[in-house]
């Protein structure tokens, strides 16, 4: 051995401060997650294709059975709900997302990394709000195309639109950890079904729970989609809004509080 | 200042009931190639894993550039880079994309980043491909293009898992190339491989890892010395029964133990000249005289076949067809 220790080539790198490295990793990440969703597009039919159907689907096709029993056109009723449904859906993409990244060894790089360990994570999150608002203007255009009208104001449906954003948002947390702990994109997505499929169905996002057997309505009234879906229905067709309001802020909160320390924690033992 | 680049003190670590290192320690010199050797399975990959933080050991205790990799793995990741089995690219990004997130990941200054994926990519032939999604690469390109991301930020400590496999014999030799200048600017580079003839012709220092254990630890002169200085071998093209034969007779009239694998009759001594002369005249005399003979240093193949009584690479014939060279 010949080398001293003086000749040690000395890595490019600059030590920032813990917060500063953490926003600028998770913004690099997250901007890497969304050129993802702009190279591979299938990553997006969940998200946009699926919600476009379930429109014309409801609004077409069951719509004058369910009319019967409301004070407001159908479609007035419905688009509230496809938001809410739209970004539980689009939370799969969260799970498939953290999945792919631990079957291909992405990861795995990327713990070797001097990176904020919080990047992975609230980048991918991020990443999928970002899609989120997207996704979620366009669910408003489709509406306004098939005959939906905001009763109230604008600026209340812009209300709206950021609770069902943050109710997205809290529930990517409960995703992440299913990708986490699946690590396969497949298994994630069919374990992912059966974990929204009652949300989404057994909810008042596409018609009353008034209409269900009284053992389901006892679920179905308080779970976080109806909740959120009233709240959103209340903003933008008029009435008590505050309950719902708070309610669905209860739900986000609460579900952030428990599923994001529960991912991370996935994340520190997932390799 | 740490007096080695690399440290592990040993290192043990178990998944469920499987022990993937048992106890496994050695040292690493800055500014120079350490092979890890070892079949499939053996721990070599657990070994890199725990060395670059990303998992923690069960026991022991390891140090990158004196830092310990548990407590102040922080201080090791701005230190190394990673490359091989262990690592990934992005299917989606592109080449420059890819190692700019790197760069970017790596704490690298701001202004430095742009530029030295650039530089990257030129020297690793990939400038033509930089725009294009990864997932349209060649194999070679991808693991060009892995490489090439573990040098983003000039880390004085390279770990290379398995850095060949996949590559043909030209990327493999532009590898070896470019391991052997890193290290001459002063690099230290960990090297696992299935391949003796890479660590032969690489490494400083080898450690022989099998089964989550150390079973030997030098140079590759040292370890071809432990087995004895002359590797002889006589052919019989194609006649197998008439090998058998030779093989039995010299063991009968030999000292040594010949061992015989098809046609060909393998003896290990430490006097050679010796040996080939009786062993030709009992030969001769029974009417055995061979096609073929050859007198050589032994290989680590050789080797790593007397220290595990299995052949290094079983499952792979990659390489095989073409070491003779070695």
């Amino acid at each position: 051995m010949t080398t001293t220790t003086a000749a040690i080539p000395l890595p490019l790198v600059q030590r920032r401060p813990p917060a500063i490295r953490a926003f600028r990793d998770a913004i690099a990440v997250s901007g890497r997650n969304l050129i993802a969703y702009r190279r591979v597009p299938q990553l997006l039919v969940f998200s946009t294709i699926q919600p476009v159907i379930f429109v014309l689907l409801f609004r077409y096709v069951f719509g004058g059975v369910v009319s019967t029993s409301l004070t407001v056109p159908y479609v007035d009723y419905l688009m509230p709900g496809v938001f809410v449904q739209t970004v539980v859906f689009g939370a799969i993409g969260t799970a498939v997302g953290l999945a792919t990244d631990v079957k291909s060894g992405l990861l795995e790089r990327f713990r070797s990394l001097p990176m904020a360990r919080s990047a992975v994570l609230a980048g991918r999150t991020f990443a999928d709000l970002t899609r989120n608002v997207f996704v979620v203007i366009l669910m408003v255009a489709v509406g306004f195309a098939v005959g939906f009208r905001v009763h109230t104001s604008f600026a209340l449906l812009l209300a709206g639109m950021l609770l069902v954003l943050l109710f997205g948002y809290s529930l990517a947390w409960i995703f992440a950890t299913l990708g986490l702990a699946t690590g396969d994109p497949e298994t994630a997505q069919a374990a992912a079904f059966p974990v929204m499929a009652p949300l989404v169905f057994a909810s008042s996002a596409f018609i009353p729970v008034s209409t269900m057997p009284g053992w389901l309505q006892a679920f179905a009234a308080h779970q976080p989609v109806s909740v959120t879906a009233n709240a959103v229905r209340a903003l933008v067709i008029g009435g008590p809004t505050t309950s719902y309001v708070l309610q669905t802020l209860a739900w986000c909160f609460g579900i952030l509080l428990v599923s994001a320390p529960i991912a991370v924690r996935r994340y520190r033992k997932t390799v | 200042m740490a007096d080695v680049a690399i440290r592990a003190e040993n290192l043990v670590k178990r998944f469920g009931t499987v022990v993937a290192l048992d106890g496994v320690s050695f040292d690493v010199p800055f500014a120079t190639v350490f092979g890890l050797l070892g079949p499939n399975g053996a721990g070599k990959t657990t070994a890199v894993r725990v060395l670059t933080t990303i998992i923690a050991p069960d026991g022991g205790h390891a140090e990158v550039t004196g830092h310990d990799v548990v407590h102040d793995a922080d201080a090791v990741r701005l230190s190394i880079g990673l490359a091989g089995q262990s690592a990934a690219v992005d299917e989606n990004l592109t080449g420059r994309e890819n190692l700019r997130l790197i760069g970017r990941l790596s704490q690298m200054p701001n202004r430095r980043i742009a530029p030295r994926a650039d530089d990257l990519l030129e020297r690793f032939d990939l400038v033509d491909a930089a725009d294009r999604p990864v997932r349209t690469y060649s194999g070679g390109m991808r693991r060009r293009l892995d490489v090439a991301a573990s040098l983003v930020h000039r880390p004085p400590v390279l770990f290379l898992d398995e850095p060949t496999t996949g590559l043909d014999l030209n990327s493999r030799g532009e590898l070896w190339n470019m391991i052997r200048e890193l290290v001459n600017t002063g690099t230290t580079v960990l090297l696992t491989t299935q391949y003796l003839e890479e660590a032969d012709r690489l490494a400083n220092q080898i450690a022989v890892i099998d089964r989550g254990k150390v079973i030997a630890e030098g140079s590759p002169g040292q370890l071809k010395t432990r087995l004895g200085a002359t590797v002889i071998e006589f052919g019989y093209g194609d006649a197998r029964e008439q090998a058998r034969r030779a093989s039995a007779l010299l063991a009968q009239r030999l000292a040594g133990q010949p061992e015989s694998d098809g046609s060909t009759v393998r003896i290990i001594s430490d006097d050679g000249s010796r040996v080939v002369v009786d062993a030709l005249r009992t030969l001769d005399t029974e009417g055995l005289a061979p096609v073929t003979i050859a007198v050589r240093e032994p290989s680590l193949d050789d080797v790593f076949l007397a220290l595990t009584g299995h052949r290094a690479e079983q499952a792979d014939g990659g390489i095989t067809a073409q070491r003779g060279s070695s």
